[in-house]
């Protein structure tokens, strides 16, 4: 099963390289480019997010509803310490600092979260990540002096990289589809650590566990620092692909899309995670010919939905990690 | 000195309109063991039926159309928490994450259709001439007595609460159902049935919160995430299934909110969550949660 799923992902990988490409081939240039930048790179970036939460759940079992907002406190980091932002809150900095700045600022979030949840399982952690995550949007939402309010700060348009502005529709996707594949990577080496085998004990068997002598708070802490650092990855692409912040971005809706793409994809491998966020955004790109312009939250609800009633291992099937871990678990 | 006074009764106002709404998300939490997250829906459900009755009741001059709304108001809230119990959570009971993703789905269509339905333009109703104006209040003032009766109602749903769970035939089975489902089944008791009324009545306390809250601030799109946030801090706050729990909760938040927005307003959203983390740390179980 983990063999095939490999070769999937190769395979998967290979198309997604070659995917501008053969857009171009097939379709004609402005269409073209907006597949590769509005659909598939838009894909990556939030695939990235989602794959922080799917990252917590299939190999720590914790369902949070942060990352959204871990994401959007990376944005904002940047946004506020970027030269050229409007409107200036500090400023400053070239992309070079500010950008490592923000993936930094979102992992000690993700810590503070995990440190905050640390003592919480399951739903309890789902509702206590949420409140958090609540909490910092209508924090900036009504914040003036620090994250210009309801309006948000605009104009963080990216570096330039080969004499190419960021936003340059494949420039764009082959940086999220590079940081995509290296953080992807990156997770399916970290959970074959022990680290990553210690946090797996700690989904399936806490007290057994500690009792081994392990320090499972610390363990628990430091898991939600790295989805703290991948959500970050995403959050600043997120915040240069929409060219700047606003507390929309974090709110109650994208905080739930987020979980949707992770759900749609599903809870089993990390890789689900990014088949989650092309299914949606294929969605939210044309469900005004699907159903009806304006209720397209009411199509992608009654997709979810039936998907967490009929088959709660999302679009890759691998059920057994998520029905444990949505099955008769007792606080 | 009148300053605090007014920020105390502005607090205590806001924390009946709070203790009112979470209550219901407290109590189905209690025995369903179901996180509600559709809880904002129903408070926005039981607003706008409650508004589509009032309003040609109200044009008409009927006193009694406020009323009229919030006896509909609560119906609706009612029969959709049944509904929701009935037809998609009751047969993944013990499921609780999946229970809480159901209800998250439900809520986004809910609040979708809503939106379809009656369109964003925000409400409010008007309370009838016996508890509209204002009273005069020592140290405040001139105060909204629809606001003082506000906290009227929030002690009446408490006590009445109180009473049901503590000295009903309803409420054994309840208290009972949430120490041991099986063996309340066991004794003949109709446990799916007990479920299905705990969600109604849990959904119609919420549906009174819709219909006092809506009064007293206009109904809009958004507010059911706002209520939903708000009962979930006050439940975690005061602690998960416990009638006294959710009412320090409730009047922990709301002091705190008011306080916050008179001292600093810019910030007073840190307030109420450096409270909540400080009880996480401190009492992960609530301040009147059981461990």
């Amino acid at each position: 099963m983990r063999d095939r799923l490999l070769l999937l992902s190769l395979l998967g990988l290979g198309l997604m390289a070659a995917a501008p490409f053969l857009l171009q081939a097939m379709l004609p240039a402005n269409q073209a480019q907006f597949w590769t930048a509005n659909v598939l790179g838009r894909a990556a970036v939030f695939g990235i997010i989602a794959m922080s939460l799917t990252f917590l759940a299939t190999y720590g079992g914790f369902i949070s509803l942060a990352q959204m907002m871990i994401a959007g406190v990376a944005g904002y980091a940047v946004a506020v310490f970027v030269e050229g932002a409007v409107p200036r809150i500090v400023g400053g900095l070239g992309y070079g600092l500010a950008i490592p700045l923000g993936v930094l600022a979102a992992t000690v979030m993700g810590l503070i979260v995990g440190a905050v949840s640390v003592r919480t399982r399951d739903i309890y952690l789902l509702m206590i990540t949420l409140a958090l995550s609540m909490g910092v949007f209508r924090f900036v939402e009504t914040n003036i002096a620090w994250f210009n309010g309801y309006e948000g700060i605009r104009n963080v348009v990216g570096p330039e990289l080969f004499g190419l502005g960021f936003r340059d529709p494949w420039l764009f996707y082959y940086v999220a589809l590079g940081t995509a594949v290296l953080l992807l990577a990156g997770v399916l080496y970290l959970v074959r650590s022990p680290f990553g085998l210690v946090l797996q004990g700690i989904r399936d068997n806490p007290r057994r566990v500690a009792a081994l002598g392990y320090n499972v708070a610390l363990h628990r802490i430091a898991a939600f620092g790295v989805a703290g650092f991948i959500a970050g990855c995403g959050g600043v692409l997120a915040t240069i692909y929409n060219i700047g912040i606003s507390p929309g971005t974090i709110g109650l809706g994208a905080t739930v899309n987020v979980l949707i793409m992770s759900v749609i994809g599903g809870l089993g491998h990390p890789v689900g995670a990014f088949l989650g966020s092309l299914i949606f955004t294929i969605f939210d790109t044309f469900a005004a010919n699907l159903y009806d312009r304006d209720r397209f939250n009411t199509l992608i609800g009654a997709v979810f939905l039936i998907i967490v009633l009929v088959s709660p291992d999302g679009v890759i099937g691998i059920g057994a990690r998520l029905r444990r871990l949505l099955g008769g678990s007792k606080p | 000195m009148d300053l605090a006074a007014t920020i105390l009764l502005n607090g205590l106002t806001l924390a009946a309109l709070y203790f009112i709404v979470a209550s219901g998300f407290s109590l189905i939490f209690g025995l369903m063991r179901v996180v509600n997250m559709a809880h904002g829906s129903l408070y926005l459900i039981a607003g706008y039926v409650g508004y589509a009755v009032f309003e040609p009741l109200y044009d008409q001059d009927l006193w009694w159309a406020w009323y009229a709304g919030l006896g509909a108001g609560i119906a609706a809230a009612a029969v959709s928490g049944a509904l929701m119990q009935k037809l998609l959570l009751g047969w993944m009971q013990g499921q609780e994450l999946r229970q809480a993703l159901v209800t998250i789905g439900v809520s986004i269509i809910a609040a979708d259709q809503l939106l379809a339905f009656y369109g964003g333009t925000p409400r409010q109703f008007f309370a009838p001439d016996a508890i509209f104006g204002s009273t005069q209040v020592p140290l405040v003032g001139g105060y909204p007595t629809f606001r003082l009766v506000q906290i009227g109602i929030a002690v009446v749903v408490g006590v009445g609460l109180w009473l049901l769970l503590n000295r009903t035939k309803l409420g054994m089975m309840i208290r009972a159902g949430v120490d041991d489902r099986e063996m309340l089944g066991a004794c003949g008791v109709n446990v799916p049935l007990v479920g299905v009324a705990v969600f109604a009545l849990g959904a119609a306390l919420c549906g009174i919160g819709g219909i006092v809250g809506s009064t007293a601030q206009p109904l809009a799109m958004g507010q059911d995430g706002r209520f939903l946030l708000i009962s979930l801090v006050v439940v975690i706050v005061g602690g998960m299934g416990s009638v006294t729990g959710t009412a320090v909760g409730a009047v922990l938040v709301g002091l705190a909110e008011q306080l916050g927005q008179a001292l600093f307003p810019t910030y007073s959203v840190i307030l109420t969550f450096v409270i909540m983390v400080a009880v996480l740390a401190l009492r992960p179980q609530g301040i009147l949660g059981r461990a």
